[in-house]
């Protein structure tokens, strides 16, 4: 039975390391923390940090080390976990009971689910919780479920146009284009007077979003419990990408590995325009199109569709296990790691966005260029459902998303059977 | 120790026993199978035991759950200062009647259909073909065997990525290489068409070496002079191939695709890792399915579990016509 992974055995494991935990004791309630002096504080916070290993971790575990000279009583024991595995390895920790980090770098659509589960401390009146006023309101929101504080700021993002200067400028346009009708042109023009593509898409349920946006659409209407994704706005902004690729303005996108083969495209000079987060900015900036020439790279906001322009909010978070034997600690290393000075060296390393205000202020942050391009595609940031629910929308529309770009599904069909789908996942939801 | 127990054990059963029937008659069955046997048993005793933990109780309870609605937000549990009640009910049978009801169901069965017989035909024919070629004497021989079982000797997650590289439609080796052939690049993995006909691709290259063993070890035992006796008396090599070779190697090769089709049934790696089910689901297996239940967004442990009974009640039913169907041709097994 050479490496067979049966779904029955996964399942069944699962289910038995369920039954596992589902007998622990329960632990005391946390002392009012506010008493709690923090110098005197000891014990070890474990970290699972998602950030990337080779790129983004050194700075972070500076950062830990500075942590640990303030406060030497703790320990920080950083773990580096892939951020492909950490939602599903920290959900399997977290119910056993055992093997859970204390604190996680929580993707912010994680946080709704975590704290639905139980599985994340509730925040409000800790140290963890520090100039709560400082936040920028969307990430702040995200850290948010059923009206209380489960995860603190991290690092914000949104999507922005990201486009190549020159072959902008070779094809006539000084400026990247605002609107949707403006960017299929300047697509069009691209391919006809530079032999480059104009524009590729990464088919991809997030990338499809500031189209959804733009046309006055949504996902879902969380207030009202109303799954809009079949709304004719929604399915207008799906018409658009559908238009894109049928047009020809749009590259054939690739499916498989689009991720990666769109990065690889623009960072070639392949292609003029791509959607991506500040994430990327490293990685565009290390390609062939960029290297020499960082001015050739444009940060721009998404173009805006006919009713505004609109693109989804990202970044991470910090929360803290409910089961962690060393809240007090955790408090602590949040408040630390998530304080405006933190969130300013992060800036000024990495070109992460600061998820609090004050932040953007500092000289660190200030210092790296890449937080003052990205300023205007985030005041486009729009806040995404936060619900449990939230992680499995994707799913759903990434697979008739990947239909629509091989032209065997219309963008109605697309937003329609989306819409089934997720009546199946959102009990009580009407459409 | 375990002897006392057994035979106390045995006692009193056969002291109920003879209490019922009343008369003294000679030591019940039972026991003298435990006075006779008992090394036996007490040999089993681990294997038997570990088998019930680790298949037996999880399977129980797998059953368990599948006729109940447990997520993994209505299980009940307290971490820390949350308490969460177990709010799961019992559904009867109502997953099992959504599953077999569900339009998923039915494309997802016909493909992973398609997709097991196209796989085991060709692991059988490939691996019969090249155990075939190995079996005659010849330079390098050894060699030749090393290298065809390496596809094997690779972990398969390993051997998928690298598929995956490999057949990437705008940055791929094999595209690459069909365009300095001056043709066109093919979306392997992009077009629903391609991408099955991708995974298959790479599910045979990963099988054959399996059953090219298996079936090397079968031609070995097949006993030389029949063929020879054959050649005498005048037989064409397909002759000799179609009377001596086929049913000599039956024990084997009955064995092996049976073993080969629970295997590429449940095949997940090949799929999960080179397409995620995709383009648009199209190349799906009813495993990655009932995967993507069990652990994406809040986990379907219900679900799951019927899904995972499903696909195992599918296997067990094949595996019980295929016995009957090799019993009725004469074979012992």
């Amino acid at each position: 039975m050479r490496r067979v992974l049966t779904a029955a055995a996964a399942a069944a494991l699962a289910l038995a390391i369920s039954a596992c935990g589902g007998d622990q004791g329960a632990g005391t309630a946390a002392p009012a923390s506010s008493t709690v002096d923090p110098a005197s504080v000891s014990g070890t916070v474990t970290w699972w940090d998602t950030s990337d290993a080779t790129t983004e971790a050194p700075a972070f575990k500076e950062l830990v080390a500075e942590f640990e000279a303030k406060y030497p009583k703790i320990k920080v024991n950083y773990v580096n976990v892939p951020f492909a595995d950490a939602q599903n390895k920290f959900k399997t920790a977290a119910q056993a009971g055992s093997g859970a980090p204390d604190v996680l770098r929580t993707e912010v659509g994680w946080v709704a689910e975590f704290a639905s589960l139980g599985y994340l401390a509730p925040l409000d009146g800790t140290p963890a919780v520090d100039r709560p006023e400082d936040f920028l309101p969307a990430p702040a929101a995200a850290g948010r479920y059923n009206g209380k504080t489960y995860a603190v700021p991290q690092v914000t993002d949104t999507l922005g146009l990201l486009y190549n200067k020159k072959l902008l400028k070779e094809a006539g346009y000084e400026n990247p284009p605002a609107t949707f009708a403006e960017l299929k042109q300047a697509a069009l023009d691209v391919k006809a007077k530079t032999g480059a593509d104009g524009l590729a898409l990464n088919v991809d349920s997030y990338f499809l979003l500031p189209f959804i946006y733009g046309e006055g659409g949504d996902l879902l209407d969380v207030t009202n419990k109303k799954i809009t994704v079949a709304s004719p706005q929604s399915t207008a902004g799906v018409k658009i990408v559908e238009d894109l690729i049928t047009s020809g303005a749009a590259a054939k996108p690739s499916i498989q590995d689009s991720y990666t083969n769109v990065q690889t495209a623009f960072k070639e000079g392949k292609v003029a325009m791509i959607f991506n987060g500040p994430w990327s900015n490293a990685d565009n900036l290390s390609g062939k199109a960029f290297k020499d020439d960082p001015d050739n790279y444009g940060i721009a906001p998404v173009p805006a569709g006919s009713v505004k322009a609109g693109s989804p909010t990202g970044g991470h978070t910090y929360a803290i296990y409910a089961g962690s034997p060393n809240l007090q600690a955790s408090y602590l290393f949040v408040q630390f790691m998530a304080s405006a000075e933190s969130q300013a060296k992060i800036a000024g390393k990495l070109g992460l966005l600061p998820a609090r205000a004050s932040a953007y202020e500092l000289p660190d942050a200030a210092a790296n260029d890449m937080i003052g391009k990205w300023k205007a595609p985030m005041e486009k940031a729009v806040d995404r459902p936060w619900i449990p629910e939230g992680g499995q929308l994707f799913q759903p529309l990434l697979e008739r998303y990947q239909k629509l770009a091989n032209g065997e599904a219309t963008a109605e069909q697309v937003t329609q059977e989306t819409a089934q789908a997720y009546q199946g996942l959102l009990k009580g939801w009407s459409l | 120790m375990t002897t006392d127990l057994a035979d106390g054990a045995a006692a009193a059963v056969t002291r109920d026993r003879g209490r019922a029937t009343a008369g003294s008659r000679p030591p019940g069955r039972l026991r003298r199978a435990l006075s006779t046997h008992w090394y036996a048993w007490a040999m089993c005793a681990p294997v038997v035991i570990v088998t019930a933990v680790l298949v037996g109780y999880p399977l129980l309870r797998g059953v368990y759950l599948s006729l109940t609605d447990a997520t993994e937000a209505n299980m009940g549990r307290t971490i820390g200062m949350n308490v969460i009640p177990a709010s799961y009910e019992f559904v009867g049978l109502r997953n099992y009647a959504d599953i077999l009801t569900s339009a998923e169901f039915a494309s997802r069965l016909g493909w992973t259909v398609v997709w097991t017989v196209v796989c085991v035909a060709c692991h059988f024919g490939l691996g019969l073909g090249l155990a075939m070629l190995l079996n005659r004497p010849m330079r390098l021989r050894a060699f030749y065997r090393v290298m065809l079982v390496l596809p094997w000797a690779v972990p398969s997650f390993v051997s998928a990525f690298i598929w995956r590289y490999l057949l990437n439609g705008d940055y791929g080796v094999v595209n690459a290489m069909l365009r300095a052939a001056g043709l066109p690049g093919i979306a392997w993995l992009d077009d629903p068409f391609w991408a099955k006909v991708s995974v298959i691709v790479v599910n045979v290259w990963l099988g054959v070496p399996f059953m090219m063993l298996a079936l090397l070890g079968g031609l070995q035992a097949i006993p030389r002079e029949l063929h020879e006796a054959a050649e005498v008396d005048g037989a064409t090599p397909w002759q000799r191939f179609r009377h001596i070779t086929l049913p000599g190697l039956r024990p084997v090769s009955s064995t092996v695709i049976l073993l080969g089709t629970i295997w590429t049934f449940n095949q997940f790696p090949v799929i999960f890792l080179v397409t995620r089910g995709g383009p648009g689901g199209s190349t799906e297996i009813l495993v990655t399915y009932a995967y993507r239940l069990a652990f994406e967004g809040i986990r379907d442990y219900a679900g799951s579990a019927a899904w995972g009974m499903v696909i195992l009640a599918l296997l067990v039913v094949l595996a019980a016509v295929y016995r009957r169907a090799l019993h009725r041709q004469g074979e012992v097994w």
